[in-house]
């Protein structure tokens, strides 16, 4: 696979996020008023507006690949192409972009059923990203 | 409307070792000389892309003082963006001559990355730029290839936009491909893949070069040298900025800028005589055309083979040769006007299509982020 670029730091709004990697749980943010859930964090709701109601729902880290692209030349040192960019649709709704790790990254096809996975950063946060799952095939 | 384009000009394109605000003002002062008009007659400035102060520094670098500037930073559809603001500025009195222009020395400054930039503060720069995706090439291929998963188009099919955009800059002396020869479906698919299942050759250029389109108003337009091109119609849509905020990459904002466009000029995808649309990657054009109404969901990419974008085709498309083979100097929407424009004035040699009395431009910014569509027509 490939080494990640680092995340830029947290701010208020994704703080808690963040801080929830680093004991392996991926949130959701959920509003409590209107039910939209939304990614990345923000400070309002883009369903309905309420700056009031947003929650964090942790994701059961199963999801399908929305669009999927293999990289063949790297944007950066330290990457080592090919490997697989991703949307991946969780089943609590939100899109994630990702990457699909794989031995196999020409064989990930839009629909494939994924799951969570981490990849550990230098700070102590956690990455989020995918594995094929195929038996989760739903 | 009541506003017309009356002055268009290229700056030097392709690898000019020139500065941006020396490419800028070739562009401009070469616009100007066409219409018979001066700095002088200035009063209004659209610019982006010359620093964070883009129109003040330009109307700095030029001595003008202008009662209007806008430097929507939007990438590529800025420029038609900026005709709409200029049209309203110039009806609302607000000024009476708008200069917009764009230029680059991407080429010759080495200054493009594949990665692109993610500013530190921005969401994206903490839940996107850690996956390595090519900014904007990786989008794109991610939109070409849920097109292709989505429809059962091929890369073949794909690859047509490409080559009918080489024909075109065959017939266009200042494009940067004009001496490359023709360019096949396999020389497409062929190419260095950059990121699946787009190739190189699915890619715009990486040029110099830049553009100014000089507007008044009609009324005044009448008087100057060269004919009017009245600004008939426009319309925008901004959608998102992250690669993840939209729920079907295939469906892009067009539809709202075009339905906009065609409502506000009483026009239909039936009076369009040429269409400069957008090209930063082939599938662009195919999402652009569906999503302004030239064929359905998902007919696109059926719809442009056997010819039809290609010179002599029932919908001539970037006839200039495109961002593909013609100039892409990293926001192209300028010169995707001056086409359009000179097309209209019937200035086009070889590539002139024939009566040509209305054209679309389209441009798209981003990573399909904004869209924005004007359409011009000869002054009847």
């Amino acid at each position: 696979m490939t080494e990640s670029m680092q995340p830029a730091q947290p701010d208020e709004m994704t703080q808690a996020w963040w801080d929830a990697t680093r004991e392996g749980r991926l949130l959701v943010q959920s509003c409590q008023a209107c039910g939209h859930r939304q990614h990345p964090p923000r400070a309002v709701c883009t369903g309905c507006g309420s700056t009031e109601h947003l929650d964090d729902i942790e994701s059961t880290g199963l999801g399908s690949v929305d669009a999927c692209t293999v990289v063949e030349r790297a944007p950066a040192e330290g990457l080592t192409p090919p490997y697989v960019v991703a949307r991946v649709r969780l089943d609590e709704g939100v899109i994630l972009l990702s990457n699909i790790d794989t031995e196999a990254p020409y064989e990930v096809t839009i629909g494939d059923p994924v799951r969570l996975t981490w990849r550990e950063l230098a700070d102590g946060r956690r990455l989020p990203i995918f594995e094929p799952a195929p038996e989760e095939n739903r | 409307m009541s506003v017309a384009i009356v002055g268009v000009a290229e700056s030097d394109l392709g690898d000019t070792g020139l500065s941006i605000l020396g490419l800028q003002t070739q562009a401009i002062t070469r616009a100007l000389a066409e219409c018979g008009l001066s700095l002088a007659d200035v009063d209004g400035l659209a610019t982006t892309g010359v620093s964070r102060f883009s129109a003040t520094q330009l109307a700095d670098h030029l001595g003008v003082v202008p009662t209007w500037t806008d430097s929507t930073f939007a990438g590529g559809s800025a420029f038609e963006m900026f005709v709409a603001r200029a049209a309203q500025a110039i009806e609302a009195g607000q000024c009476s001559t708008v200069v917009i222009s764009f230029a680059s020395n991407q080429r010759s400054a080495r200054s493009r990355s594949l990665g692109g930039v993610y500013e530190p503060h921005t969401p994206e720069a903490q839940f996107e730029a850690p996956y390595g995706a090519l900014y904007p090439a990786s989008y794109y291929a991610m939109a070409a290839g849920a097109y292709l998963h989505k429809y059962g188009a091929t890369r073949e099919q794909l690859a047509e936009v490409a080559v009918a955009a080489r024909e075109w800059a065959l017939l266009n002396p200042v494009a940067f491909r004009h001496e490359s020869g023709p360019l096949s479906v396999d020389d497409v698919l062929g190419a260095r893949m950059l990121s699946t299942p787009l190739t190189t050759a699915d890619c715009c250029l990486v040029t110099d070069g830049g553009g100014a389109v000089v507007l008044t108003s009609l009324e005044r337009a009448r008087d100057l040298p060269k004919p009017p091109v009245v600004v008939l119609g426009y319309g925008e849509a901004t959608t998102h900025t992250s690669m993840t905020t939209v729920d079907d990459i295939t469906i892009t904002g067009a539809a709202i800028s075009g339905r906009a466009a065609f409502q506000r000029a009483g026009l239909s995808v039936a009076d369009v005589d040429v269409a400069q649309v957008y090209d930063s990657f082939t599938i662009t054009v195919l999402l652009s055309l569906e999503a302004l109404g030239f064929c359905g969901l998902g007919e696109a990419a059926s719809f442009i083979q056997d010819g039809l974008i290609r010179p002599g085709g029932a919908l001539p498309l970037d006839t200039s040769g495109g961002g593909l083979s013609y100039c892409h100097p990293g926001q192209f929407g300028v010169l995707l006007l001056v086409e359009a424009a000179r097309q209209l004035r019937g200035e086009c040699g070889a590539r002139q299509v024939a009566g040509a009395e209305v054209a679309l431009a389209h441009g798209t910014g981003g990573i399909l982020s904004t869209h924005a569509t004007v359409l011009l027509g000869v002054d009847r």
